[in-house]
């Protein structure tokens, strides 16, 4: 990440945006791991520097910790059993004292801020309430979206080249110095000498600017992404964040100007005692390592079941009958897709289901017809050649008076005003009432219109913008083949095999991308899911398949479909191209989804309040999707809160495991895979993928007003890119309090079947997947194929764990059991 | 007789919910929530008939029985109902809006925390509100002006442990307090026009009326004028605009009825209200046609230019608000209430649907951008377009003129005092007051210049004392006896001017001095737990003390003479005995007063309110 080649200033920006929270525009929302710039430390290490430097808070409060233990939630013997590991064999019945009822002091004063906070001190100048108004609107105003009907006179240079033109091109100024006018106008006024002129010193530079931009971390992160990333932008404009600096301290020059004239004198001048530097070594306390065990022990504690069930379910293994299969399903390895796999197999046994990210191992470009911009449609960090394209979209864009430019102007104002203002009360009274689908909705379904046309057949000739327009018959073949393989079907097809992807409904809901499919770049799954099932029943592909010794039969149809994880529906594409009899095997199929789906949304409605899960089941469902549509519900669905494990291996293993909606599911059969070739591959996208949702799951839940984006209630959209609290704050990112509040921040844990050394040997491939399990970002467990033992891999060896829970219950799935708790259920063997 | 009473079930109704919230568990949101939605919803119900029934009777002006709270002499503080079609045009959409928002609230601050103080404050609102539309005179609008002030201070820093909603709910407090002298002056100069509180319905008396104000051609003016500065304050119009997105901190929906339609078309209501006291002011008019012009020029291109989704529409509905203004002013009054109610309805809307616009506009421009866009503004020279769009872009700097223009120079005489501790003051100025009081007693004897002059200079130093307690950064119970001393120099003050009986002493003293002492014994009680408390920055301590802060909240406004205290009806009494020729007297004294108010507030937000000192529990950062 940090290019080691540039010194001085330049270097320390660099560093600088590397701890800057990297999240792109709403409408590329994705997660990812918040503290990513502490994850070349171990976790624990990682993030108590954070605490110390930051002062974020990092750990959950003491006394949610000691209530959890209360409750049970945390179990005494895990407990034990990590103070064991962690203190020395005199001190333990100290720290099992403290921990449980000993006094802990607050956290230690963060280091960052301690400099820039001498202005306060010595000059009694509040530099925060007089930059950051301007500041912030001029940065907004520029980078502005579509909000705005008056747009920034924007220079081609760049930022700070605009406002240099706007400046010089004006009767009036945002600068009251002359000074700093005269700074700005002049082209040839670097950073450093503006910092020459503050600081006075090049010492203080570094921890200066650190102060600078980390009073308003979601600005100067939002700058740094675009400059990274300029086609997150639809309407581009180029930043710099050397320009943003650069504008800062131009305006912190101008305040101090213009309370003082230019009398001032630099920072170094009065500033007699350095503070501590910002990555001087920390010191080790004992309030680190209380938390730390009480972490671990809240992760194990929940752990430790999930372990058992598993040992339980592997040695009870229940193989389902081949022979006889109904159909197969592929889903994404989405922890909100886990729960229905396990109501469609319940509904129908005969039937196979499989796990794998959402973008089925397909990475194109999509652009719907008059669309005017193409979307990336496979995860971020991956950089598609190909474009595939929408043809024949029926659906019409309706339009939103209460959206139009018109509404501010002049007679325009009045005459809208005046009218619309009357059908105002009535549009909001009905969707009090009634709430429907309408054009303020992000709806899954107007990604792709599923009676369109994709054009995705190509000779891989015919170039578009730099793209090749559609899939070779070979790419096709091998992106197939590799979907197939990574999850372990290559024989055995049943006569129909879904291909669900998913997306999400929501109504006034600014995080909406963060709601569909995460392997989609935060776009609903559907043309991947149907340009998957298109390839699969393409004779060509089959027959190269067939070559390469997948032997698809000629009756097996791919169906695609997009699952609605908010509103609990499904739909399929291209069904009219089914045979009559295949589509007399689907229509019965379709029965059995529904039916799921009822249940799905059942078991959903038990973390709603406003659902009373006892009411029938059709009432239930109902009830979900309304919520989905209705302005007034923030919680259109929980996305992935209560996220806690991931687990990549056969179905057969966890099928009779209940796992209540916490899970990962990525399928992958140890037995084709000797080597861990595609184990690598799954991975090297799990770790990160997995991990970084759950990452930022628990830092938004455990500090959501610094690392989450608080409550989403007083939100203000600022120019289609973010949101502030009000009119006058900085961009909040991470996720708002409704998405994290029921979540339990625990780290992820990644079960994985298969041999230890073959998974070590996966897993040390790439550098980067080796951090995250050798520093703990993510646990990592293998449930050894051979012998039937659990490994947990510790200090980068495995070692055998045994649960402490011996036996778990078996029960079995009844509706009743849904309606008993709105908590989280403890995994158990489900009864067949 | 039914239509009276109807008045006091509206407003009786709110009032009831919101004694009645007071005592349901925060965690039951259901109970909380069913209550507010029988208030809200038999409000609009009887709001409803109570309409029907105004219009088959003839749409007459409805006029219920003054009530009588206390008399002393000639002055008698009465409160007066009435209900015209103004009213009634505000009571319907104000109560459909306020069910429509009660309902929609109910889900959407689920799991919130201040649940119940949410709901507690929009019915405080609610009933503030509807007493102001049903006010018989100007004593009883401004129980319901200071009743939608502080609700909607509370409202503004509902999200009271991060840093921007309380210095904004600050922000917002002081400049509705500018407005709050407009009216304290309109009332004291029409209670001298008449020689006696009057009442709006004695104001259809066209004759008498014009006569008195033909003879008071200055009084008329100034009334007028007074009356102006109140409504362009409380409707946002230029300068004061800035407040208006400012206020939108809290939750969207409470952002959206109150900022978005009923805060800000209250102005307008005391306009059309008080239009007797200025009809026939030509130049009256012409200024509230100037002003509604000057406010929907610069508001408009504000509107324009704005990157935040609240903030442009907080800025086009101000633009609609001038144009009301004129329309009013050139007297189309019905044209001004349609207008009115539109507005309400479609800027509530907007503000709810708000966070849609990612989404809507991310695919309008998905489907249909284009690289350039030409704007009305194209057609400017570049040189004047710029200079528009900066100004416009910094919100023609209205925000930090107020800072620049009002504040500084306050707080630059505030800082001037700074030698004054605690005990200095002791030492000085309770002599001074002694010394006063001895003169007072003996006052017969004194000159008729002397007699002139002294008032002043006690007013002069209640305002010093008010002024010191606003800037003080260090030592909290100073600032807080400043602000009782204070009261206590401008009661000496006026007692010079006219014999005051110890009745009407007690009446103002008493509610000062239960709340000085409550107040006292608070922020006492809280220096004993926490040791330091500072003024330096805020504290924070709800989060720890949330029962002090309620308290302390309730002592401050006992101190600021809000009605909950014989103190408020006190304050009219005082400057009923303010000759209509002291004008310096009665400046110094209203200006006391505005400064009170927010002294009190300021204390409060920085001892209780924004991000807590204590850091092992999340701690919001002070951008946000």
């Amino acid at each position: 990440m940090i290019d080691s080649s540039k010194t001085g200033i330049p270097a320390i920006l660099e560093n600088l945006k590397h701890y800057l929270p990297s999240q792109a525009p709403l409408k590329d929302f994705i997660h990812h791991n918040t503290l990513h710039a502490f994850q070349h430390d171990s976790f624990h290490e990682g993030i108590t520097k954070a605490n110390e430097i930051f002062g974020y808070k990092v750990y959950l409060e003491i006394d949610e910790y000691r209530q959890a233990y209360a409750t049970g939630k945390i179990s005494p013997a895990v407990l034990t059993h990590i103070i064991n590991e962690n203190v020395a064999e005199d001190q333990r019945s100290f720290y099992n004292d403290l921990l449980i009822h000993g006094n802990i002091s607050s956290s230690p004063m963060k280091r960052i801020g301690t400099v820039r906070a001498n202005w306060k001190k010595t000059y009694k100048v509040d530099m925060d309430s007089r930059v950051h108004p301007s500041l912030f609107r001029l940065i907004s105003s520029y980078i502005d979206q579509g909000i705005s009907t008056w747009n920034f006179p924007v220079h081609e240079n760049g930022f700070l080249a605009s406002i240099r033109s706007l400046e010089e091109n004006s009767y009036s100024s945002f600068f009251q110095s002359k000074r700093a006018k005269q700074l700005l106008k002049d082209p040839s006024t670097t950073l450093e000498q503006l910092l020459h002129l503050l600081l006075g010193d090049e010492d203080l530079v570094e921890h200066y600017l650190f102060d600078q931009q980390f009073a308003h971390p979601g600005w100067s992160g939002m700058v740094a992404v675009l400059e990274e990333n300029p086609s997150h932008l639809l309407n581009l404009k180029s930043v710099s964040f050397t320009d943003f600096v650069f504008l800062e301290c131009l305006f912190e020059i101008d305040v101090l100007d213009d309370v003082f004239g230019e009398k001032w004198e630099p920072m170094s001048t009065f500033l007699s005692k350095l503070p501590t530097p910002l990555f001087a070594p920390l010191k080790q306390t004992q309030e680190q390592l209380v938390f730390k065990i009480w972490q671990e022990a809240y992760e194990w504690s929940y752990y430790d079941s999930v372990c058992s069930s598993l040992l339980q379910s592997v040695h009870t293994e229940k193989k389902i009958n081949l022979e006889n299969l109904s159909f197969q399903a592929f889903f994404c390895m989405d922890d909100r897709e886990c729960s229905i796999r396990r109501h469609i197999e319940a509904v129908n046994p005969h039937c196979e289901t499989f796990g794998t990210p959402g973008h089925f191992n397909l990475e194109f470009f999509y652009q719907p017809e008059g669309g005017k911009f193409h979307t990336k449609c496979c995860p971020v960090p991956a950089q598609p050649f190909v474009l595939i394209k929408e043809v024949q979209n029926n659906i019409k864009k309706k339009k939103d008076f209460h959206f139009s430019e018109r509404n501010q102007g002049l007679f325009g104002g009045v005459i809208m005003t005046t009218i619309a203002g009357w059908i105002s009360p009535f549009r909001l009274a009905l969707n009090i009432i009634r709430p429907t689908i309408s054009p303020l909705t992000s709806s899954s379904m107007k990604h792709m219109d599923p009676h369109s046309k994709l054009v995705f057949e190509g000779d891989g000739l015919q170039i578009e913008n730099g793209l090749q327009l559609g899939f070779t018959i070979e790419q096709m073949t091998d992106r197939l083949e590799g979907l197939l393989k990574s999850v372990g079907l290559t024989s055995h097809f049943a006569s129909i095999i879904y291909m669900i992807g998913h997306g999400s409904t929501s109504v006034n809901n600014t995080h909406y991308a963060g709601y569909d499919c995460g392997a989609c770049s935060g776009r609903p799954g559907s043309v991947n899911a149907r340009l998957i099932a298109l390839i699969g029943n393409h004779p060509e592909v089959r027959k190269r398949l067939r070559e390469r010794g997948i032997d698809i039969p000629f009756s097996t149809r791919f169906i695609g479909a997009l699952h609605d994880t908010s509103r609990d529906e499904i739909t399929y594409f291209d069904t009219d191209q089914l045979a009559v009899s295949t589509l007399k095997l689907h229509e019965s199929y379709e029965k059995d989804f529904l039916a799921a789906f009822d249940y799905n949304s059942k078991e959903r409605s038990r973390r709603f309040m406003s659902i009373q899960t006892k009411d029938q089941l059709a009432s239930v469902h109902s009830k979900v999707k309304r919520r989905t549509v209705s302005l007034f519900e923030p919680r259109p669905e929980l996305n992935h809160a209560t996220n806690a494990l991931a687990i990549v291996g056969r179905r057969a293993i966890t099928r009779s495991v209940f796992l209540d909606r916490r899970s990962f599911l990525n399928s992958y059969d140890y037995r084709i895979d000797p080597n861990g070739d595609f184990l690598a591959g799954i991975l090297n996208a799990v770790a990160p993928v997995a991990g970084g949702i759950n990452l930022e799951y628990y830092f938004s839940r455990v500090d959501n007003q610094q690392l989450g984006a608080g409550s989403k209630l007083p939100h203000n959209v600022v120019g289609l890119i973010g949101v502030t609290n009000g009119i006058e704050g900085d961009l909040r990112t991470g996720l708002p309090y409704q998405m994290i509040e029921v979540h339990d921040p625990i780290r992820l844990l990644i079960l994985v079947e298969h041999d230890p050394a073959v998974v070590f040997s996966a897993i040390s491939r790439n550098p980067a997947t080796f951090n995250w399990f050798k520093e703990k970002w993510v646990h990592l467990i293998v449930i050894n194929s051979s012998d039937n033992q659990l490994y947990r891999f510790e200090n980068e060896a495995f070692e055998i764990y045994q649960p402490h829970v011996k036996l778990v219950q078996e029960k079995s799935i009844t509706e009743e059991l849904f309606e008993m708790t709105s908590e989280n259920i403890s995994p158990f063997i489900i009864e067949s | 007789m039914m239509m009276e009473n109807s008045i006091l079930f509206l407003l009786g109704i709110p009032l009831i919910g919101f004694v009645l919230t007071y005592f349901i568990p925060k965690t039951k949101e259901y109970t909380i929530a069913t209550i507010v939605k029988l208030v809200a919803g038999s409000n609009f119900v009887i709001a409803l008939f109570f309409s029907i029934n105004w219009l088959i009777a003839g749409s007459k002006t409805i006029h219920l029985k003054q009530l009588t709270v206390l008399k002393s002499g000639t002055y008698n503080f009465y409160l007066d109902f009435m209900a015209d079609r103004l009213s009634i045009v505000y009571l319907l959409f104000g109560t459909l809006l306020i069910l429509l928002i009660a309902i929609f609230s109910q889900r959407y601050l689920h799991r919130e925390e201040g649940y119940k103080r949410f709901f507690s404050i929009f019915q405080f609102f609610a009933f503030g509100y509807l007493l102001i539309l049903f006010s018989g005179n100007f004593e009883t609008m401004f129980i319901g002006w200071e009743i939608l002030g502080i609700s909607s201070f509370l409202l503004i820093a509902f999200y009271r442990t991060r840093y921007l909603p309380v210095k904004n709910a600050v922000k917002v407090f002081s400049i509705y307090r500018i407005g709050d002298v407009g009216l304290i002056l309109a009332m004291w100069l029409s209670h001298h026009l008449w020689g006696h509180n009057i009442a709006f319905s004695e104001l259809s008396n066209v004759k008498s009326l014009h006569a008195v104000l033909v003879n008071h051609s200055t009084e008329a003016f100034l009334i007028g004028g007074f009356i102006m500065l109140t409504a362009s304050v409380k409707s946002a119009l230029f300068p004061f605009s800035s407040w208006l997105p400012r206020a939108m901190e809290g939750p969207t929906p409470s952002t959206a009825i109150f900022y978005g339609s009923l805060s800000v078309h209250i102005g307008a209501f005391l306009l059309i209200r008080t239009t007797s006291y200025w009809e026939d002011q030509i130049f009256v008019r012409l200024m509230i046609v100037a002003i509604g012009l000057i406010t929907l020029i610069f508001a408009n291109f504000s509107a324009r230019v704005q990157s935040s989704i609240k903030s442009q529409i907080g800025y086009a509905s101000i633009a609609q608000i001038g144009i009301i203004f004129i329309e009013i002013a050139a007297g189309f009054e019905t044209i001004a209430l349609i207008h009115i109610t539109a507005n309400a309805f479609y800027r509530t809307y907007q503000l709810l649907i708000s966070p849609s616009s990612v989404t809507y506009k991310i695919r309008e421009q998905f489907y249909h951008y284009e690289q350039k866009h030409q704007t009305m503004e194209a057609s400017l020279p570049t040189k004047v377009a710029n200079t528009f769009y900066s100004l416009a872009v910094r919100e023609w700097n209205l925000d930090s003129n107020m800072y620049r223009y009002l504040w500084i120079p306050l707080k630059k005489i505030g800082v001037a005092l700074h030698f004054l501790s605690i005990r200095r003051i002791a030492y000085v100025i309770v002599p001074f007051f002694t010394l006063g009081l001895i003169l007072l007693a003996t006052h017969a004897h004194l000159p008729k210049w002397v007699l002139q002059f002294v008032p002043i200079v006690f007013a002069f130093i209640g305002l010093l004392m008010v002024l010191k307690s606003f800037t003080e950064r260090r030592n909290v119970m100073t600032s807080w006896f400043l602000v009782i001393f204070n009261q206590a120099f401008v009661v000496l003050a006026i007692a010079y001017n006219e014999h005051l009986s110890l009745f009407e002493l007690i009446t103002f003293s008493s509610g000062t001095l239960v709340a000085g002492v409550i107040g006292f014994s608070c922020l006492w009680r809280l220096k004993k737990i926490e040791k330091n408390v500072s003024m330096d920055q805020f504290q924070g301590h709800v989060y720890e003390h949330p029962k002090i802060t309620l308290v302390f909240l309730i002592a401050c406004l006992g101190v600021a003479g809000f009605p909950i205290t014989p103190t408020f009806i006190g304050e009219d009494l005082l400057f009923s005995h303010i000759g209509e020729e002291q004008f310096i007297l009665a400046g110094l004294a209203a200006l006391s007063f505005v400064i009170d108010g927010i002294a009190l507030i300021r204390i409060y937000s920085r001892i209780f309110l924004g991000p807590h000192v204590k850091n092992y529990h999340e701690v919001a950062k002070r951008s946000s």
